[in-house]
């Protein structure tokens, strides 16, 4: 995680990283490698660390573009910094990073089949056609995010975010990515039957 | 005729359940919760002394038994309940969520206010936080990064 906090601050000025209630002292690791690190207090979800990281890149007023990005080291740095400069050149509001535009990604049949159903299921619920619902790599301009309200504390966050943004309409782009699996990644990441959970957080909601 | 009536049924339960759930945790949604229990409880009572009077009541209804009944009441009663725990248990995380993150936002350092302090080292100032929490009170088992 350092490594991928020394290699963000190469092409950003701010890298911030939201501890969720970790007992391995990732927090000491990011802050050597530069980050500023918001600590919650105790263990609370991916969608809840990705909302308090946008409230705390917005307290900046200096801020005008806000990426996420996962710490361990799936996502590359030069997509995220492609993806900002499509909306500095006032492209996008939004660039979403989908793995499926390019055959960089190195992924299993079954994994494959599960996001495209589940990119399916959000374009028939919300009306964005997305290819990749469930990408991690995202940036927002300042204005975007500041209207983003995510309430799904787990994983079915990406999802909810997919729903506000087609509540809000901003002008949107896609951006091919890649993810690389790592064995890290691999074990962290959503097993197939974590899609059970989500479809069950947002049906009883 | 059975038919028609069982079909009644179901939708009557389907029906009930469904605004008991939908109703969260509003007080008046509580009362009528509340008096449905007491209501069951009271025939649950009734039937230990006057069993057949239950059992005509099913058959009436065309259930069968009176302890099928029973079993009815109670799967609604039960899933009632379970919506009504899963509505505050969302509640509750949402109220924790809040909390967190006010905590974890105060006590962040600030690089940006550093940086605009005269003569201040913006550069560790963001890498140095001097509000480091206990690492005893963190949860347990806990341990998921993310990057923003």
């Amino acid at each position: 995680m350092g490594d991928v906090v020394a290699e963000l601050l190469t092409a950003f000025s701010h890298v911030v990283c939201i501890d969720d209630g970790s007992t391995d002292g990732s927090p000491t690791i990011a802050r050597a490698a530069g980050a500023t690190v918001v600590e919650h207090p105790v263990n609370l979800g991916q969608g809840a660390a990705l909302q308090t990281g946008l409230h705390f890149a917005l307290q900046d007023p200096a801020t005008t573009e806000i990426v996420t990005f996962d710490a361990d080291g799936q996502h590359l740095v030069s997509d995220a910094k492609a993806m900002v400069a499509r909306i500095q050149s006032g492209e996008a509001d939004v660039v979403l990073g989908s793995r499926f535009l390019d055959h960089r990604t190195k992924i299993s049949p079954v994994k494959r089949i599960v996001l495209r159903l589940a990119a399916v299921e959000s374009h028939w619920a919300t009306g964005m056609a997305l290819t990749d619902a469930h990408n991690g790599l995202r940036a927002f301009n300042a204005a975007t995010a500041a209207r983003i309200e995510l309430s799904q504390n787990r994983m079915a966050h990406a999802s909810e975010l997919v729903q506000q943004l087609s509540v809000l309409k901003p002008r949107w782009v896609e951006h091919p990515v890649q993810i690389i699996y790592t064995d890290y990644s691999k074990a962290k990441g959503q097993s197939l039957l974590n899609s059970v959970n989500i479809l069950s957080d947002l049906l009883f909601r | 005729m059975h038919i028609i009536v069982q079909i009644a049924l179901v939708l009557a339960v389907i029906i009930g359940s469904v605004a008991l759930m939908r109703g969260g945790s509003n007080a008046r949604y509580l009362a009528i919760r509340r008096i449905l229990l007491l209501l069951f409880a009271g025939i649950a009572v009734f039937s230990v002394f006057f069993p057949f009077a239950l059992t005509r009541l099913a058959r009436f209804l065309g259930i069968g038994r009176g302890t099928d009944l029973v079993l009815y009441a109670f799967i609604v009663g039960f899933l009632v309940t379970m919506a009504t725990t899963n509505h505050r248990f969302r509640q509750l995380e949402k109220t924790i969520t809040e909390l967190s993150r006010h905590i974890a936002l105060e006590d962040a350092g600030k690089p940006w206010e550093a940086g605009r302090d005269e003569g201040g080292k913006p550069c560790e100032a963001a890498a140095v936080d001097p509000l480091l929490p206990d690492p005893d009170l963190k949860a347990p088992g806990a341990g998921s990064q993310h990057e923003v």
